[in-house]
Formats: C-alpha cells, sequence, structure tokens
C-alpha cells in the first residue's frame, strides 16, 4: 500500500487493524487511536481520497489503495495545510487528540464539497467527536478552512 | 485493539467466494465491514475465516434494471447517496441512506452490507420491506432470489444459508410520496425507532426484532418492543404512533 505517496511492504498479520498499523509498523502515530469500534473518528485517514475509519478496517485490505494521514499534509518546516492553518488560527483544537480525525475529516468534505454550507459542515463533522473546545470553534474553523482552500 | 485470529480470503471472483463459503467451516463474509469490524475488536464475533469481497470485480456499479435498481454487494452508501439515478428512480432509498451513521462511515459501508447485517433499528432493511424488494443471493449451488418480507428472520438474522452471499439488492421504482422518519438519541446513532412510508405501505424498524409492515391506522398493534438503556417499550410504542403522524404529514 502507498502512504502519503510512499509504498510499504505488506502487513504481515492479517488481524492487524489499519489503525494499529499505520501507527504500531510505521510509526505514523499522528492517526490517533479512540474508541475503537468506529464513533469517535479520531482514527480517521483517506482512503483512495475518501475519509474512512482505520480502525474499522484491516491493514490488508487496504493492499493496492493509496492512504493519506495527518503527516501527509504538509512538509516538515513548510507551510501548514489550510485545513491545519485553520484549526490554528480559530482555535480549533484544544489538547488536540481528536485533531487529526477532525482535519481528515475536513479534507475529505471540503475536496467532495468546497462550499459547504452551515449544515453541511454540521454533517460533516457529526461523525467526530471532541471533549474539549465543544464545537463552535471548530465549526469556524472550517468555514476558515472553505476560505483558505481557495486562495 | 485485534480482531481474535481469523484466516483471510480475498477472492477475485463471485464463483471463488462462494466456493470459500461452501468449503470453510465458520467463514464470515466481509463487505463495508463498518458493523463487522466493530463486532470483531470487541471479540463479540470471533469468526475462523473472513471472506473479503473487496477485490471482486464488477460488484461496484448501481444499475438500473426490471423497473428498479439493481445495487451490488460493493455498492458504498456514500455511492448510493450522491447518485441522481437513485434520486431518480428510488428516492426513498436516497433519503434513508443519508440516515445511516456518518458519512465517513458510509464512504466504506454497503447496502447489501447493511441488509445482511440485519440490524433491527437500521434503515435500509425497513426501506426494502416498505418497498417491496428482494435480493438475490448466490452459492455453489445456483443464485436464487429472496423477497424483501421473507428476508429478514430475527435479530441480527437473515434467511440467507452460511453457504450464501447477497450479491445483489433490487429497489423497486418509486414515484410517489414517501417518508423516512426516525428518532434517535443523537445524530448518526441507531435509531430508538422509525418509520419508513411509501405511499400508504408503512415499515417500521428498531421496534421488533426484524423490520415490519404495519397498519397505518393502528401502527402500533401486535407490537412488542424491548426497553434498553435508551427508551423503554411504552416509549417506544409512543415514537412509533408520533412518527406515524410525521410521517403522514410529510
Amino acid at each position: 500500500m502507498r502512504v502519503n505517496g510512499t509504498s510499504y511492504p505488506a502487513p504481515i498479520d492479517s488481524r492487524r487493524l489499519l489503525s494499529d498499523h499505520l501507527r504500531h509498523d510505521l510509526g505514523l502515530t499522528g492517526t490517533h487511536v479512540g474508541c475503537e469500534h468506529g464513533v469517535c473518528g479520531c482514527c480517521t485517514v483517506l482512503l483512495d481520497g475518501a475519509p474512512i475509519r482505520s480502525c474499522l478496517m484491516l491493514a490488508v485490505q487496504a493492499e493496492g489503495h493509496d492512504v493519506a494521514t495527518i503527516e501527509g499534509l504538509a512538509q516538515d518546516g513548510g507551510p501548514l495545510h489550510p485545513v491545519q492553518q485553520a484549526f490554528h488560527e480559530c482555535h480549533g483544537l484544544q489538547c488536540g487528540f481528536c485533531t487529526p480525525g477532525f482535519v481528515m475529516s475536513v479534507v475529505g468534505l471540503l475536496k467532495q464539497n468546497p462550499n459547504p454550507s452551515a449544515h453541511e459542515i454540521d454533517e460533516g463533522i457529526s461523525g467526530n467527536l471532541c471533549r474539549c473546545t465543544g464545537y463552535a470553534s471548530i465549526r469556524r474553523a472550517v468555514e476558515r478552512a472553505a476560505e483558505l482552500s481557495k486562495k | 485493539m485485534k480482531p481474535a485470529p481469523f484466516e483471510y480470503h480475498a477472492p477475485a471472483t463471485g464463483e471463488e467466494a462462494c466456493e470459500l463459503l461452501h468449503s470453510l467451516e465458520d467463514a464470515k463474509v466481509l463487505a463495508g465491514g463498518q458493523s463487522l469490524i466493530p463486532l470483531m475488536n470487541f471479540r463479540l464475533a470471533r469468526p475462523a475465516h473472513l471472506v473479503d469481497l473487496n477485490r471482486i470485480r464488477f460488484l461496484d456499479s448501481i444499475e438500473e434494471g426490471d423497473g428498479g435498481l439493481y445495487v451490488p454487494a460493493l455498492v458504498r452508501q456514500a455511492a448510493v447517496e450522491d447518485s441522481e439515478l437513485v434520486a431518480r428512480i428510488c428516492p426513498p432509498l436516497s433519503a434513508a441512506v443519508r440516515l445511516v451513521a456518518h458519512r465517513v462511515i458510509r464512504n466504506r459501508g454497503t447496502v447489501c452490507g447493511s441488509l445482511a447485517h440485519a440490524d433491527p433499528a437500521s434503515e435500509l432493511p425497513a426501506v426494502l420491506l416498505a418497498l417491496g424488494g428482494h435480493v438475490d443471493v448466490q452459492s455453489v449451488h445456483g443464485r436464487r432470489s429472496i423477497p424483501a418480507d421473507q428476508l429478514f428472520t430475527g435479530v441480527f438474522e437473515t434467511s440467507l444459508a452460511p453457504d450464501e452471499v447477497m450479491v445483489r439488492a433490487w429497489f423497486p421504482g418509486y414515484s410517489g410520496s414517501f417518508a423516512v422518519v426516525e428518532e434517535s438519541r443523537r445524530h448518526g446513532d441507531f435509531a430508538l425507532a422509525g418509520v419508513v412510508r411509501a405511499g400508504d405501505r408503512l415499515a417500521l424498524f428498531g421496534v421488533a426484532p426484524t423490520p415490519v409492515l404495519a397498519d397505518p391506522n393502528d401502527p402500533t398493534r401486535g407490537l412488542q418492543p424491548s426497553g434498553d438503556l435508551e427508551a423503554t417499550p411504552e416509549f417506544r410504542l409512543h415514537l412509533v404512533k408520533v412518527l406515524t403522524e410525521r410521517a403522514f404529514a410529510a
């Protein structure tokens, strides 16, 4: 499978979840693991461009596919991805645990719908849980991300 | 977290999948995995073998046919949600699929998977039942169709044999008035109770071991919903009445 454009060998154990494979085998610990049954959204990554739960997929199933994680959004030392920049500007995070999942969901949302309405934003982030900031600043961050993405 | 040990199989054709299901003991079919994988993560399900359909080609495009829509086994719920064909031919399906979990789940979850999983609180089985659709299943013995009213036999149970795989679902075309309404604690959660109305045909979900057809004039007749932390049986009966009213007002 390719992760952030780099090819990696197939996972050895077929019962390895994609989330655990990314973190333990590939060292990509930016993808967080919360509930491990698809409720919290922390482990959201892009599979062939669409956001999915990496805890609800076996790593072997990603063979031959493109996976994008939070690590692939910006270069080290380079400018932040517009969605990351927007979360930074709008205080869309506090402890940061849920943030990679939110950011990847929003990247997927804006790719599919570059001009989401307030309702579509709520719909787009409804599958991600945050226990710190509440959602008002995250909503603002999504609006800001839509603006920044057009520049 | 790790599912209990299992052997993974990724057949390249439907025939190969049927051979595997026929020859293996305790095998489960894996499509979208949005219900099966969490059950395996919690070890509530511990199948000895997984037969993954995802490498099989030609199972992922919605087709018009026989006055309705064929939705093969690998069509994701998100594809149904975005499909203009579905919105045109079968708007109740289009409306119902938006109530299934969240978009990120729908990107992976499949329509046939929802039907085969047969969660009593899920929307799509009730849509298939309200519209009078059917599913086509295949095994080494051949193909057969199962009408919606003979498909769901109990909580998480269908009339598919262990060696059969659901290859596609057929939803009839529908252009009349309809409504899909449900009540859940949070957006995207499983419904406490829900109603699918197509004309005067009413199917309920979340209030019996399977989706059930109901009399629009007396929708709670004969119902004995179970109670849990989320809702008492009385509350579920109340919801059925209110949701039915809303479904007919819509």
